[in-house]
């Protein structure tokens, strides 16, 4: 059990991220679950890069095991892209919320989908 | 609710899935082929005491290129699509006056979280941190400020100049590698030094400072982009 405790804790991450992504209809609540739900793909590689006795890779006379550096260098990478989308996301959320009013995604589909409605009727009266 | 069902159920069968992948993972005993290679020609190759960072900025270092460039595109994209809202700039009414604590502490705080910052990316190749991390600790000195006095407005052209200061020379550097190193980005055009000095690993220690300077920069202005905003759109609620 207490060996696991790392991959239990990425499961649950996993699982609770990817739900609000798809159950909750805020768009801000969606990046959030969006960020838990990279947070759990970080320990899916950086957890099992973890040699059995082996320290952080960083290079030291006292220690000759360390443990694996390329997942580190993966996981670098993924962050910052992570936190270059999530910045993006939000500043998207932003302009909607300026322009909608709202940032839930139900009143955003019934405001576009009276404008439509709303176009095809003075279409038809031109017609 | 049956949408809830739905994604309920879903969500269980894919974490269902990785729970199986995970369980039957055993740890390895040794490193992979290409950890190891790594791991044994860092030090006499580089003379960086930290791999990762070795490999961030020497043997990948057109991929870390790469990654400033992809975050630099994100902060600009932030800044286009907030710029198209209309920019009244004046201040909301009703906002919850900041407390004395964070005001006072900010100005204490701010200065000290912008030298933990320099640290951590100076350090990069001898300790845990670097560029990126070093970059985001100086962002969140900006973003206390922010906090402290949310209608504080920075100055975009000296963001900008850092910025595009730091992503300038870290190009040059990559070219003067190609001239009189082996390679693109080949950190070998200053002297590596002993293993665990500050002044090591050759052009490693420089090419993250100017990383962190430009992270930090980046990020900031993604937070500055964000807070200008607030003021128009508190107004309508």
């Amino acid at each position: 059990m207490i060996e696991h405790f790392s991959y239990i804790v990425t499961v649950f991450l996993m699982i609770a991220g990817l739900y609000i992504v798809i159950a909750r209809g805020n768009l801000i609540k969606k990046l959030v679950g969006l960020s838990i739900f990279q947070t759990s793909v970080y320990l899916l590689y950086l957890a099992p890069g973890k040699l059995l006795g082996g320290t952080a890779p960083i290079l030291a006379p006292a220690y000759g095991v360390y443990s694996n550096p390329l997942p580190h260098v993966l996981i670098l990478t993924a962050i910052v892209v992570g936190v270059a989308t999530l910045a993006l996301g939000l500043a998207l959320a932003v302009r909607i919320r300026e322009v909608y009013g709202t940032i839930e995604e139900d009143e955003i589909l019934a405001l576009d989908h009276r404008i439509e409605e709303a176009e095809e009727q003075g279409e038809e009266r031109r017609a | 609710m049956v949408k809830r069902f739905i994604a309920l159920v879903l969500v269980l069968a894919v974490g269902g899935l990785f729970a199986v992948l995970l369980a039957t993972y055993a740890p390895d005993a040794e490193l992979n082929q290409t950890a190891r290679y790594y791991a044994q020609r860092t030090a006499q190759d580089l003379g960086a005491a930290n791999i990762v960072t070795a490999i961030i900025v020497t043997y990948r270092g057109l991929d870390t290129l790469g990654e400033v460039t992809v975050l630099f595109l994100a902060a600009t994209i932030v800044g286009l699509v907030l710029s198209q809202g209309g920019q009244s700039g004046t201040p909301a009414r009703g906002r919850v006056p900041v407390g004395e604590l964070l005001t006072t502490g900010s100005r204490y705080l701010a200065p000290l979280i912008l030298l933990l910052g320099v640290y951590v990316f100076v350090n990069g190749h001898l300790t845990p941190g670097g560029g990126f991390q070093g970059g985001a600790i100086i962002a969140s000195g900006t973003l206390l400020l922010l906090l402290a006095d949310p209608l504080r407005r920075f100055g975009h052209r000296l963001i900008a100049a850092v910025e595009s200061v730091a992503g300038v020379v870290y190009v040059l550097i990559g070219l003067l590698g190609l001239i009189l190193a082996g390679g693109f980005l080949d950190n070998r055009i200053l002297p590596t030094g002993a293993l665990g000095a500050l002044f090591s690993a050759g052009a490693i220690p420089l090419i993250y400072v100017l990383i962190g300077l430009k992270v930090g920069a980046e990020v900031s202005s993604m937070l500055v982009s964000l807070a200008e905003t607030d003021a128009e759109t508190r107004e309508e609620a």
